[in-house]
């Protein structure tokens, strides 16, 4: 039986592979979403625009305006001379922070005295805008302390991982996971329902095959469409965008491995409960969009209301992109990432025998 | 052959046209000059392939031909097409009508988009409800309906707005013998109006009732005139072995082998010949068709006609059979019952599709399923095959449930559905080995099986095309290969031959009696009444119940009548179903 | 024959309608998965980290150690937990059990008398998540300068001058993160709506062979192609109201600006949508490529480029400009203003202009793709 298990996933890339366009529509997207989505997923403010209202004129806030010129965050200053100005470069966007130096406020700085100065920023925007005051607040922060006294004490700190908080070695190790779940997730929920609209599924029922080994027919080239896309990218990630790789390939692998089992599982679940090709893409999507929003990678787990941490326990992708991280940042061996590969084993084991139960009474 | 159009009252008037798809590509349609009367209804019949869909679709406006000219009511389709498709309907082979919109809603969808309104409306949809028999379903989704009732819901919503030409591609495809006969009764009495019909048909009997045939092949029009004047050339050809003793299949494969037959079949008791010269008959004797046997002339019929065109008929003997072993049953296997039927029901919900059928079919024989459109033919047959559950009694093969069970039965069977079911983006080659290989063959097996199958049925041109793009009759061909390879013990064909032309048909049966003669035991259904006559037992499935069932001569004899001492399968087929509707 | 009659029209759009109607998955997509995602992105998606789980490794029992352990348990921005050693929390650090670590060590009450400035605390962030990171190090920095200051005033001592920044956040003066995100996610709901529905309808056509037997009625061009954006533009429409109801009166995020100015906003964004996902089926002509299509030109676009959680400004050049052909971009902008803001009329037409450009663009581009032909 093993020989024809092997040539029904044999069949199987035929039919996903052999059509250019459908070749072009597995491989296209990965490639571009590589390219552009490192640089587009930054959570990082750069190139903003800052607007100032100079009240004060003095040496100190001429100062200050000059050091913030020069920051990554701001690229652009913008110079207004009276309060409704500042007000409408937040209106209509044009700047993301509004700086107003009152007209006292060298003097006060200059007598010792604290130096209120109001800082205004988008909330429509509130996520980026705070991170920008934050970078206005270090210049102002280390200017202070020149100018002041030396401070008793210190804090240090020191990101471990990623020392420049680069945000690309974020996105990269979390892409290799979200990427591959497109892809994998398409091929398993739609061939079955492909192959229902066209009535090869039939044929496939009268024959020897039992729905097991359809199924696995099923979920082999699934998986193993996850682990080539993931490698192309963990590669990509690793030659192209420079990441350091400190874990171990066959982690990294058995990661991409199980993560794909899980996705084929939850494939076929859906695959198994539509009845064309559009309920299930519909379907794909209506697993994906949450998925990929409850994994952690645009914010972290521990900070969603309860209900959604439960709901992320069962997300695959809440394990794969950890995994992968560790793989690329945290130097984890197997021993590390046992934690984050079991949950994984254990969602594709309870979608796959879901799937083929619901599988078993569709036939009967 | 082509008659230059001269008529003044040609509806349709095409001048040289060629359409090709590709630019170096062969032509679909090559030179194609022809003309169609005013109110006349045309036939067009061809082989797969020969450019009927095309020659339609080219005058529906919808492809834009390469060269030549075509003018339906003196307007030119595809640049005056705004004007011209008010007054033509078109029913495309695929059914086109909505299936999640209702009967109902699909006729106002058409009545609206053909601008049929108020008063013309009311009185339009009345006599379209009441031609199509449709009147009661008028709630139904297009999707829940038969495929006799589709095909006449996509006629009555062609019609609408009484256009003055109606073209038709194949609509009698996969529809009931009952339901052709209305079919053909709604177009004729439109053509009476006045309406000009042209008719695209794989049934030659369907074609010999037009007033003007169209014989096309490779993308040319081979032949043309009234369906009368093309049989001229068959005087003396046509001959029935009349009074014969033995088995009529055997008698036509001996006849089929004689070089003096171009074709044959078998009618009613009888078996029918198309001689290649009219003088040339074969020797009786050697047909051994019995002391009695004699030879008939008879009247020659379009199909005869059809055939002779493309050159005859296969022969009497199977390429297929003759690499098929013979059939050694599983000891405790009961030979009368490969394939048996207890007591099989089946419900949908409050429907009840199959109704307490029960038959037998012994080893090596063809047994036939027939019946309308959605009588539960379909049903009865995927359940014999494992792929519905009955809710009541049990589907066995050889003896063994196949809902419980197990690839080892799978493996002794064979099956080609319906609807085409191979792998369209697949080459031909790439579907032999994928099909071969689930059932276990392998290596120097595996490849001598293909190369039997590949020269069994002529695929070596198309090894490597993909199989979506293969003519209808060589997909057919392909789905036979894929079912029979791995040397089933009995096998299941689900309409076969629906839509495939006569020639490919005859070859279909000829591979079916061969297999029959090898012992493997046949399930088949067909809309073909005179398929029906190559069954050695015929199940009639009505209304979920099998309402007949034996010999093609016993359902046949059980019908006559003093007027009517010897009649066809057809007329047995539509008296026993009115019969069970009394 | 009229290039636009009103009776055919409205007979494709009633039976477009009773195909969305009668298929459970339009629904589906409309209209639940639209609230699911809301939920989701407003309540899950909390870039205001709120309790970030910090390790804490205190080895001084000096007063001021215990001092800084207080206050850090006393930000509501931390849910502390203590370590014993810093190899365990590394280790739990490595596990995503918790973001950061600060550890004071045994010297550090001793440095402090010593007053050379060299007393230091040490924060240790998980890099593997630069926002959270950042945030941690922040706050820290936050707490630690409280007690600075608290120690300096207990001491007597005279502080630095200091600048003190008074930070406003307009329009959302509590920096609530799901102010904007949600008007962000309606755009890009809506894109699914708008793109991924559409790029089924006409491929199905096809594969259904409905669009044969269409074609050769008397149906013009633009008949068919109205036919295909209006019921579309209704669903959208209503599924627009359906998230407006939910993030107001549920969620209750403020919304500040016009109707009207929403309405005219939506129609120019769906019809540029609606169009990218028209021309996507008319070119495709399948299902499947269609739909994958539309999953990566529209939905993954919307989600990363269109600026509401990833700021375009950021992006590199090439990238930016990238942007200006997504509509949702121009739509998530105006969303947030017309949330947050109100009725700001620059900055709406600059996006309306946008909007209506790309709207012009796919319509066009789809009409100009649409053939009355088979071939």
């Amino acid at each position: 039986m093993l020989k024809r298990l092997l040539r029904l996933i044999v069949k199987e890339f035929q039919v996903t592979l052999g059509d250019k366009r459908a070749r072009a529509m597995l491989i296209m997207p990965v490639i571009l979403q590589t390219l552009i989505f490192p640089f587009a997923a930054t959570l990082e403010v750069k190139h903003s625009t800052l607007a100032i209202y100079n009240q004060d004129g003095g040496q100190a806030s001429v100062e200050l305006i000059q050091r913030l010129s020069h920051t990554a965050a701001f690229s652009r200053i913008l110079m207004v001379h009276d309060d409704g100005a500042l007000q409408e470069t937040i209106d209509r966007q044009q700047a993301l922070l509004a700086i107003r130096f009152p007209m006292d406020f060298s003097r006060n700085l200059t007598a010792g005295r604290t130096a209120p100065l109001q800082v205004l920023l988008d909330g429509r925007r509130s996520n980026s805008g705070q991170i920008a005051a934050g970078y206005a607040s270090q210049v102002f922060q280390a200017y202070a302390a020149e100018r002041g006294a030396k401070a008793t004490s210190t804090l240090s700190v020191r990101n471990l991982y990623n020392p420049n908080l680069d945000y690309k070695w974020h996105i990269l190790p979390s892409l290799v996971a979200i990427i591959t779940t497109i892809g994998c997730l398409i091929v398993t929920a739609l061939s079955v329902a492909r192959e229902r609209e066209e009535g090869t599924f039939d044929q496939l029922l009268v024959s020897p095959l039992t729905p097991a080994y359809i199924m696995a027919g099923k979920a082999v080239p699934g998986v193993t469409i996850a682990v080539v896309q993931g490698s192309f990218i963990a590669v990509a990630a690793a030659w192209g965008y420079g990441l350091p790789f400190s874990g171990s390939v066959p982690l990294l692998l058995t990661g991409l491995v199980f993560y794909g089992l899980a996705l084929a599982g939850v494939g076929l679940f859906i695959s198994s409960i539509s009845e064309n090709q559009q309920q299930a893409f519909l379907g794909v999507f209506a697993f994906m969009a949450p998925a990929v929003m409850l994994s952690g990678y645009v914010a972290p787990i521990e900070n969603m209301p309860r209900f959604f941490q439960w709901v992320a326990i069962c997300d695959p992708l809440s394990y794969c992109i950890p995994i992968m991280k560790g793989c690329f940042l945290k130097d984890f061996g197997f021993r590390d990432a046992w934690h984050l590969l079991w949950p994984l084993l254990a969602i594709a084991i309870v979608t796959l025998s879901a799937a083929l139960r619901l599988f078993r009474r569709h036939i009967a | 052959m082509i008659p230059a159009p001269t008529d003044q009252d040609l509806t349709i008037e095409v001048h040289d046209l060629v359409k090709r798809f590709h630019a170096e590509g062969p032509a679909a349609l090559d030179q194609v000059s022809t003309g169609v009367a005013h109110g006349s209804i045309t036939g067009l019949v061809g082989p797969d392939g020969a450019g009927k869909t095309t020659l339609l679709r080219t005058m529906a406006g919808l492809l834009m031909p390469t060269s030549g000219t075509v003018r339906i009511l003196g307007l030119d389709p595809f640049r005056q097409g705004n004007l011209l498709r008010e007054k033509i309907g078109y029913m495309p082979q695929k059914f086109g009508l909505y299936e999640d919109l209702t009967v109902l809603e699909n006729l106002d969808l058409y009545a609206d988009l053909r601008n049929v309104t108020g008063e013309e409306r009311r009185r339009s949809f009345e006599k379209m409800l009441a031609f199509t028999d449709l009147a009661p379903f008028t709630a139904r989704f297009a999707g829940k309906l038969s495929g006799g009732m589709k095909q006449k819901l996509g006629l009555a919503c062609s019609l609408l707005g009484s256009p003055q030409v109606l073209l038709l591609d194949e609509p009698g495809v996969g529809v009931d013998p009952i339901s052709r006969r209305e079919l053909w009764r709604m177009v004729r009495e439109l053509a009476q109006g006045g309406m000009t019909v042209v008719w695209s048909t794989a049934y030659l009997d369907e074609a010999e009732l037009c007033d003007d045939v169209r014989l096309m092949n490779h993308g040319r029009v081979m032949a043309s005139g009234a369906p009368k004047t093309l049989l001229g050339l068959l005087e003396g050809r046509c001959l029935h072995v009349a009074n014969l003793a033995g088995h009529r299949r055997e008698v036509l494969r001996r006849a089929l082998n004689a070089p003096e037959v171009m074709d044959g079949t078998i009618q009613g008791a009888n078996v029918r010949l198309l001689l290649r010269e009219a003088g040339r008959r074969p020797d009786l004797a050697s047909l051994e068709a019995g002391p009695a046997a004699t030879l008939v002339e008879v009247e020659p019929h379009l199909e005869d006609a059809f055939i002779s065109l493309l050159g005859g008929g296969p022969g009497g003997d199977s390429a297929l059979s003759k690499v098929m072993p013979r059939v050694e049953l599983d000891p405790h296997t009961d030979p009368h019952a490969v394939i048996e039927a207890r007591r099989l029901s089946k419900r949908f919900g409050d429907f009840t599709a199959t109704d307490d059928v029960s038959f037998r079919v012994s080893k090596g024989e063809v047994f036939g399923l027939l019946g309308p459109n959605g009588a539960g033919k379909s049903t009865t047959f995927k359940m014999e095959c494992g792929l519905l559950k009955p809710s009541e009694g049990q589907a066995l093969v050889m003896g063994i449930d196949l809902k419980s069970s197990p690839s080892e039965a799978r493996q002794r069977l064979g099956y080609m559905a319906q609807k085409f079911s191979l792998y369209a983006q697949l080459t031909v080659m790439k579907n032999l080995v994928f099909f071969s290989g689930i059932y276990g063959l392998e290596e120097e097996r595996q490849r001598v099986k293909i190369q039997q199958m590949v020269e069994a049925f002529a695929l070596e041109p198309f090894l490597d095309t993909l199989t979506g793009e293969l003519p209808l009759g060589f997909k057919q061909r392909l789905a036979l290969a894929c079912a029979v390879m791995h040397e089933p013990q009995l096998i299941f064909l689900d309409e076969p031959t629906s839509g495939v032309d006569p020639v490919t048909r005859r070859e279909f049966w000829t591979h079916i009696n061969g297999l029959a003669q090898k012992g493997v035991t046949v399930m088949v259904t067909t809309h073909f009444m005179d398929e029906a006559e190559y069954c050695d037992r015929i199940g009639l499935i009505y209304r979920g119940r099998l309402i007949a069932l034996g010999t093609p001569d016993e359902l046949k004899q059980g019908v006559a009548t003093p007027d009517r001492p010897n009649p066809t399968m057809e007329d047995a087929f539509i008296e026993l179903v009115q019969g069970a509707d009394r | 024959m009229s290039a636009f009659a009103p009776r055919r029209l409205w007979a494709l759009c009633r039976k477009e309608s009773y195909q969305i109607v009668r298929d459970p998955s339009s629904i589906l997509v409309a209209f639940i998965l639209p609230v699911i995602l809301l939920f989701v992105m407003g309540y899950a998606i909390n870039l205001d980290a709120d309790h970030m789980r910090i390790g804490l490794l205190v080895e001084d029992p000096g007063p001021a150690a215990v001092r800084l352990e207080q206050t850090l348990c006393a930000s509501r921005y931390f849910e502390v937990h203590s370590g014993s050693s810093r190899e365990a929390l590394v280790t739990r650090m490595a596990h995503g059990e918790i973001r950061g670590i600060v550890i004071v060590r045994s010297d550090f009450t001793s440095k402090l008398k010593q007053g050379h400035g060299d007393a230091a605390v040490q924060v240790i962030t998980d890099g593997g998540e630069p926002n959270t990171a950042s945030f941690i190090a922040a706050y820290v920095q936050g707490a630690f300068d409280t007690w600075q200051r608290d120690l300096a005033v207990d001491q007597g001592l005279q502080s630095a001058p200091t600048l003190d920044l008074r930070l406003r956040t307009w329009f959302n003066p509590g920096n609530v993160s799901r102010n904007f995100l949600v008007p962000g996610s309606i755009a890009v709901v809506m894109t699914i709506i708008g793109a991924l529905l559409t790029s089924l309808v006409v491929a199905r056509e096809w594969e259904r062979g409905t669009m044969e037997a269409l074609l050769a009625t008397p149906v013009t061009k633009a008949e068919l192609l109205v036919s295909k954006v209006l019921p579309y533009y209704v669903l959208g429409m209503l599924a627009l109201i359906i998230c407006l109801g939910v993030s107001v009166f549920v969620m209750g995020i403020p919304f500040r600006g016009s109707l009207l100015a929403l309405v005219g906003i939506s129609t120019l964004f769906l019809g540029s949508a609606l169009g990218m996902g028209l021309f996507l089926s008319t070119v495709l002509r399948s299902q499947f490529n269609a739909a994958l299509a539309a999953l990566t030109s529209a939905f993954l676009p919307a989600l990363m480029l269109s600026g509401f959680v990833f700021e375009i400004d950021s992006m590199p050049k090439a990238l930016q400009f990238l942007t200006r052909i997504i509509p949702a971009r121009y739509f998530a902008s105006s969303l947030q203003t017309l949330f947050q803001a109100g009725t700001i009329g620059a900055s709406l037409w600059a996006n309306a202009l946008g909007l209506g450009l790309l709207m012009l663009f796919w319509l066009g581009l789809t009409a100009l793709k649409t053939r009355r032909t088979l071939d």
